[in-house]
């Protein structure tokens, strides 16, 4: 008798905890060949509340930690990725339908986007920061600080570079983050927050939600603990509604080019300048 | 003995008011379309000035285009040290025509010429000269090898610094490359309009910066119109939304200066005579009309009684009168209007149960005007720790630790500025950290200059301006 | 304390013992003095500065120039110290206090006259002669300019100025006890300096500001030598620059302030060095009158030690009542 697989639950990811959605709601994955797959949380807005919540409460542990102390993690983030690259393969060949040299691709690149903000930690506040010589007896200096809670919309595919493209600037840069998956290919994500929580990043930090991006978008963007939002995965014909919904509280908002540059840091830090007087 | 200042009032006679204003529209002036005009008062006196040319959508789309043809034919074709030559120039006609500025900015907007002669003139100019230099240094800015201007900005600037503000939306926008239309405040007009006969003076090519005139309308005409690439607006946060919902979704990139509920956190060690200055100079500066006033004084509770004592012997010296008086340190509030929103909230905080104080102050009988002010027993609570006054009027809030008082300053939506006063130095870093504010000033407060960036967090706004910072905002790829 | 007789001990334990309704007594004790200047604030230079600059933009016009160029006139210390000071130089500067212009008898007296230990007879026996009884006579003592003197010395230099007619003794600090941080000297020399004054002579205490530096020190300084009994305190005694800057006379008069609000006594305060013209003169005043209060615009409370200063205000003066400006022809040289 062949042996019966033992399958996963993809679950949400909140506050270090894996819940089902609040509203025990789920939708069917499908992969290329419209073969079932999985049964992932449909997350509602109130799992968007808690991961909010979970995001704003872990804020000050995460960017009151040292830049080189975030690195050292992310760095760990993408270890724990190469370990476990055989089960991201899997999900994407399944998912997005591509081969497996084209998956593994996805994964290798998706890892060395972690060591390659990893790296930046530690860098990213001497390159954007300045001392500024003022007229007159101060010392005055500009520094990016983390901005807080962003909400990620991460790019429907590749369902995991996408994500990792927009989800490792923003913790770079100290912020923690509520993602929403992409909506077809939600599984690689899920797999993501399984590393993110045997890794050293602290439970909040990040939370990722499964379910449907214009659904959750409209709470997400109105939401007033939210200060950036990256939405670079979301639709166009939603972009501008988002946009006017986030004006409430001003959050910055931002849609990137594919890729990596320390500017999706800068776009969710923020400039703080100092002024002392200089004096005996 | 008394020693009794007798009026010292700066002369006016080297300002040459003209009786009626049109708009400057590539490098003319011209009249608006439909003939509407408006007036600008003194508000020390409220005799009408001159009057204004009210721009419509006509001269709206002309100014606009003027700015386009500009752009395109001429400012993006010159070299950028040509361009950087021009802001020079700019920059020492300024300096040149100083006290001229001065006198006409305290004529129109009430503010005392003590601040407009010391302040908000020499930093507008100051401002040109420093962003004259990054005209050709562009690709050192952090914003790539080979930085592009935006094209063309709208640019709405409020009251309460009118020749700075358009120092600090015109100076960068041109040194980046782009050209401008530039609305000034209804109510301060006319150093926007001196600033059009300086361009003109320094030859600066037609259309690159226009000047329309107007109201919130002409702001919403220039904001909606199709042909502008960029927008920087300062002023209050609910228009500043209103702008972020108008261009949601088009192309149009934004820089946004809006309110501000500044904590200014007193430590018990605290240098205190100085910090007694940096209060007054917090919330009394330029009548409170500041974005960035310290108007919610965060004090330690174990001082609070003495702070309180020397804060309302030095308020009783604060001479209140003539904006053109030499040693008039309070001026006029800039309008009827901004005068009778400061009395409201202050009628809030009465019935709200604070104690309402002021020193003995004789106030002119004309012109608008509004004693410095400080509440008492003011809780987090209160409309007035909450609100933008905008006005003289201190909210004095106790705390016990620092941890509380980083709470309560950051216990807002506006995130501006902050102010911390101790003598330790790992208690101002410390604070400095946690305070969510874009600028903060530790051991001083309202200190401004070109090279330093400014801008807020949270409600207050996006972006900074000021600064390597500032100048990417006027550039393809800032952020 | 191995300065202090017990005699002077029991009267500086009286003396300072008024001023401890609010503030810890202090016994002159390197312990006392320590934990009574512990309480002070500190002093930001930049803000202090910013302050004293802001005052002296004030504009002081017509009236209130006139009644400022008066005011300035009253409370000069009409001062001469040099070594080659004579019997006729002393003479020569009791006149222009006296009369500081022959040809207008509206202009008042000068404060006081300064002078050596050794001039004093002369310039009080001429002072009176002429009409001057009621400007006292203010001697240098403890060692100046230095102070760098025994006990033995500053208590004979001070003997002699008040055995001479003295009214006022102006005493230099120990600016290297001060900055050692040997503070009960300097401490308990004022005491010492102020017993032997007595009801004879008030006592102006110089801190020699330019040598402390800080505004901290001058802070320090200023209550050090209030709690000892100064009824004076004095910024320099003219031969270290910088002298009376508008910041650190800020400091002295937010000293006078705080102290008065502290023991309801009300100490005075003596700009001297550096002030040479109307200007500069006026701009005191304002300090004054913004900073410690109009209550200090009298003589009894606020002096200026100058020299030239005093034909700068009389050209001004001039120049008021005749409309026109004056050339130094015009004021007598002495």
């Amino acid at each position: 008798m062949t042996r019966i697989d033992v399958k996963k639950t993809y679950k949400l990811y909140i506050g270090g905890a894996f819940p089902r959605s609040e509203s025990g709601r789920t939708y069917e994955i499908n992969d290329s060949n419209g073969e079932f797959i999985a049964n992932p949380a449909q997350a509602s807005r109130k799992d968007l509340r808690d991961a909010v919540l979970a995001a704003r409460t872990s804020l000050p542990g995460w960017s009151g930690a040292t830049a080189f102390n975030r690195g050292q993690i992310l760095y760990r983030v993408a270890e724990m990725m190469e370990s476990r690259s055989g089960q991201f393969i899997d999900e994407i060949c399944a998912l997005e339908g591509v081969t497996k040299t084209v998956a593994k691709k996805q994964i290798e690149e998706s890892i060395d986007t972690w060591v390659w903000y990893s790296g930046w930690c530690d860098k990213i506040s001497a390159i954007a920061g300045s001392t500024n010589p003022v007229s007159g007896p101060f010392y005055n200096f500009t520094t990016p600080e983390s901005m807080g809670v962003i909400g990620v919309f991460a790019a429907q595919k590749p369902s995991l570079l996408g994500l990792v493209q927009a989800l490792a600037p923003v913790l770079a840069g100290g912020n923690t983050a509520v993602v929403v998956t992409s909506q077809k290919f939600p599984l690689p994500a899920i797999s993501l927050s399984e590393v993110l929580a045997t890794s050293d990043v602290p439970g909040g930090v990040v939370n990722i939600l499964t379910g449907k991006t214009n659904e959750l978008a409209p709470w997400m963007a109105s939401h007033m603990d939210v200060d950036g939002l990256d939405i670079s995965g979301l639709s166009k014909d939603v972009e501008t509604q988002t946009r006017i919904e986030g004006t409430e509280n001003l959050k910055r908002i931002h849609r990137f080019p594919d890729g990596n540059s320390p500017q999706r840091i800068l776009a969710f830090m923020e400039d703080k300048t100092v002024w002392h007087p200089v004096g005996i | 003995m008394t020693f009794e200042y007798a009026p010292a009032p700066e002369s006016t006679s080297i300002v040459n008011i003209s009786d009626e204003y049109g708009l400057f529209i590539n490098g003319k002036f011209v009249a608006p379309k439909n003939g509407k005009t408006f007036t600008t008062i003194n508000p020390a006196t409220e005799a009408v000035l001159a009057k204004i040319a009210y721009a419509e959508a006509a001269d709206v789309d002309k100014a606009v285009a003027a700015a386009r043809v500009a752009y395109v034919k001429v400012w993006s074709k010159i070299s950028p040290q040509e361009r950087g030559k021009y802001l020079f120039r700019i920059a020492r006609i300024m300096q040149e025509r100083s006290r001229e500025f001065a006198v006409l900015e305290s004529l129109d907007n009430g503010k005392p010429i003590r601040e407009s002669r010391d302040v908000d003139v020499p930093l507008a100019a100051n401002h040109f000269f420093y962003h004259a230099g990054w005209a050709d240094k562009l690709k050192f800015a952090g914003v790539g090898d080979n930085p592009k201007p935006l094209g063309v900005a709208g640019q709405i600037i409020p009251w309460n610094f009118p020749l700075l503000m358009l120092a600090w939306k015109v100076a960068p926008a041109l040194a980046a490359g782009n050209t401008v239309v530039l609305k000034p405040a209804e109510t301060t007009p006319l150093t926007a309009l001196l600033f059009a006969q300086v361009c003109q003076q320094a030859g600066l090519p037609a259309g690159v910066v226009n000047i329309i005139t107007g109201d919130g309308k002409t702001g919403s005409l220039l904001v909606n119109h199709p042909d502008i690439n960029k927008i920087a607006f300062t002023g209050s946060t609910a228009v500043g939304k209103g702008i972020a919902r108008a261009v949601a979704g088009s192309k149009k990139s934004v820089t946004l200066e809006l309110g501000g509920k500044a904590a200014n956190i007193v430590f018990e060690d605290a240098p205190i005579d100085e910090t007694i200055e940096g209060i007054v100079n917090g919330i009394f500066f330029n009548q409170g009309h500041v974005c960035c006033a310290g108007s919610r004084l965060l004090v330690q509770e174990n001082i609070h009684e003495e702070i309180l004592e020397k804060l309302k012997h030095r308020m009783s010296q604060i001479r209140v009168g003539d904006p053109l008086d030499k040693n008039t340190d309070l001026g006029a509030i800039n309008s009827a209007s901004q005068l009778a929103r400061i009395k409201s909230l202050s009628d809030a905080g009465d019935e709200e149960g604070a104690q309402r104080w002021s020193p003995e102050c004789a106030l002119p009988s004309k012109g608008f005007w509004f004693p410095p002010t400080i509440f008492t027993g003011v809780t987090q609570a209160h409309r007035i720790a909450r609100e933008e006054i905008f006005g003289p009027v201190l909210s004095v809030i106790t705390f016990r630790t620092p941890q509380e008082a980083i709470e309560k300053a950051n216990n807002t939506p506006y995130g501006l500025s902050a102010g911390i006063w101790t003598d330790k130095g790992s208690r101002i870093l410390w604070t400095a950290k946690h305070l969510k504010a874009g600028v903060i000033w530790a051991n001083t407060f309202n200190k401004f200059d070109p090279a330093s960036p400014f801008g807020g967090y949270k409600e207050s706004g996006w972006g900074r301006e000021g600064g390597r910072h500032g100048l990417s905002a006027y550039l393809k790829g800032g952020n | 304390m191995e300065w202090v007789s017990d005699e002077v001990k029991v009267i500086l334990f009286f003396k300072v013992s008024i001023y401890t309704l609010d503030m810890q007594l202090i016994d002159g004790s390197p312990q006392s003095i320590k934990s009574y200047l512990a309480t002070l604030s500190p002093v930001d230079q930049v803000g202090a500065e910013a302050r004293a600059s802001m005052l002296a933009t004030r504009s002081i016009k017509t009236t209130s120039k006139a009644w400022a160029i008066d005011c300035a006139i009253s409370m000069i210390d009409l001062t001469t110290l040099e070594g080659s000071d004579t019997d006729g130089k002393v003479k020569a500067i009791c006149n222009k206090a006296v009369r500081p212009d022959p040809t207008d008898p509206t202009v008042p007296h000068v404060g006081a006259i300064c002078v050596y230990n050794d001039m004093v007879e002369v310039a009080r026996k001429h002072l009176d002669s002429i009409g001057g009884k009621d400007i006292p006579v203010a001697a240098v003592s403890t060692g100046f300019p230095s102070g760098r003197a025994s006990r033995e010395v500053k208590k004979q230099d001070t003997l002699d100025a008040l055995n001479a007619g003295a009214t006022e003794i102006d005493m230099v600090i120990d600016r290297g006890a001060f900055l050692s941080g040997n503070l009960e000297k300097v401490f308990s020399e004022i005491v010492y300096i102020k017993e032997l004054c007595g009801d004879r002579a008030h006592l102006k205490v110089i801190l020699e500001t330019g040598e402390l530096v800080t505004l901290d020190n001058v802070r320090k300084a200023s209550f050090l030598a209030m709690a000892a009994g100064a009824d004076f305190i004095k910024t320099s005694t003219g031969k270290i620059s910088p002298a009376a800057t508008p910041p650190v006379v800020l400091v002295m008069l937010e000293a006078v302030r705080d102290f008065y609000a502290m023991t309801g006594v009300r100490i005075g305060v003596k700009p001297a060095g550096g002030i040479r013209n109307t200007k500069d003169a006026i701009k005191q005043l304002v300090l004054v009158n913004e900073t410690a209060g109009p209550e200090w615009l009298t003589p009894k409370l606020f002096r200026i030690g100058a020299s030239a200063l005093l034909n700068d205000l009389l050209m001004q003066r001039m120049k008021l009542r005749d409309g026109h400006y004056q050339g130094p022809n015009y004021v007598t040289l002495d």
